[in-house]
């Protein structure tokens, strides 16, 4: 039972998070605080998650390009 | 109807990369065993498939909108990041390119090896659970990419037509040919595909932190070429790389001998 959770699991996070987990996590911190920005700070910043989302996929690259990853 | 293209389109060129790599498992499994275990296992995993699509579908539709393109966006960007790095590294050298022939290679080498056992009422359990799981497993991110489609747009019937047309073009097509279908360029859809859906992730993502986009909707028209433009540079920045690498790796004879052919 516990090894078909295990299982379960570890096909999930593959299927989403894939070979990166940091890719996912900066792209989960820079929607919170995009949320923050708009809500608490009154920005509208919609810029935010592509600039974060193209700075995630370089870091990964030169991580997974130079053995790092 | 127009306004429901782009979705359609999207969910087509989605499905159809994930519906050719399925196909290569069932003609594996079909031309090496057996034709009616492997049609059990492809029926199984379609009424598995169809089952997930008529629970969750709806569901979802049961949320907010902010709730659902916040979850979803936040999703399909990861989702579409993760394709894109995969795609780019293919296109730069770094990962070796996705090629149907030698992966329809390879299950045949494992289905010929595999011993005929029946079980549960099934003549081949090696060619069903072999197609059972080839179409599930791709059938998933179909499913993924119908649902998370077609509940932001609020146009689930758009979306599993792009995707029922997908899948009806791509076995149509392999019936006729009989063989994987290794003249598609895959690896240039599947770069084509992580650009879509980063650029839909982002852009619903950032909808539902509460951002409004310039230009609402039509800024996807300008976020869609961005997404493509900056993936297409760190291809072309990491190929030079790869190249340069190479070359100052490469032995000293073979300079010699380069010399010698060009002089």
């Amino acid at each position: 039972m516990l090894r078909a959770l295990k299982s379960f699991g570890a096909f999930w996070y593959d299927f989403v998070i894939g070979d990166d987990w940091q890719v996912a996590a900066i792209a989960v911190a820079a929607l919170a605080l995009t949320a923050l920005l708009v809500h608490v700070a009154g920005i509208n910043a919609w810029w935010l998650l592509p600039l974060a989302a193209f700075a995630a996929l370089a870091w990964s690259l030169r991580r997974a390009t130079s053995g790092k990853s | 109807m127009t306004a429901a293209l782009p979705l359609v389109l999207t969910v087509f060129v989605a499905c159809a990369v994930e519906a050719i790599e399925a196909l290569t498992i069932v003609l594996a499994a079909g031309l090496t065993r057996e034709w009616r275990s492997t049609f059990q296992g492809m029926a199984a995993a379609l009424i598995v498939l169809a089952a997930i699509v008529g629970v969750l579908g709806p569901t979802i539709t049961l949320l907010p909108l902010t709730a659902l393109r916040l979850v979803i966006g936040a999703l399909l960007a990861i989702f579409g990041l993760q394709w894109l790095r995969k795609a780019i590294l293919r296109a730069a050298g770094y990962k070796a390119l996705h090629d149907e022939a030698s992966a329809y290679l390879r299950e045949v080498a494992a289905a010929k090896a595999a011993p005929e056992v029946a079980k549960r009422g099934i003549s081949d359990w090696y060619a069903f659970t072999l197609a059972f799981k080839g179409v599930l497993l791709e059938g998933l991110e179909v499913v993924f990419i119908v649902i998370t489609f077609g509940d932001n747009q609020r146009n689930l019937g758009a979306a599993v037509v792009g995707a029922a047309i997908a899948v009806v073009v791509v076995t149509v097509t392999g019936i006729a040919v009989r063989a994987p279908l290794a003249k598609v360029p895959e690896n240039a859809l599947k770069f084509v595909v992580g650009i879509m859906l980063t650029s839909f992730g982002t852009f619903w993502g950032a909808e539902g932190a509460g951002v409004k986009w310039p230009g609402n909707d039509a800024a996807l028209l300008v976020l869609v070429p961005v997404v493509a433009l900056v993936s297409l540079g760190y291809a072309t920045w990491l190929r030079r790389v790869h190249r340069l690498s190479q070359a100052a790796a490469r032995p000293p004879t073979a300079f010699s001998e380069t010399e010698g052919v060009t002089n």
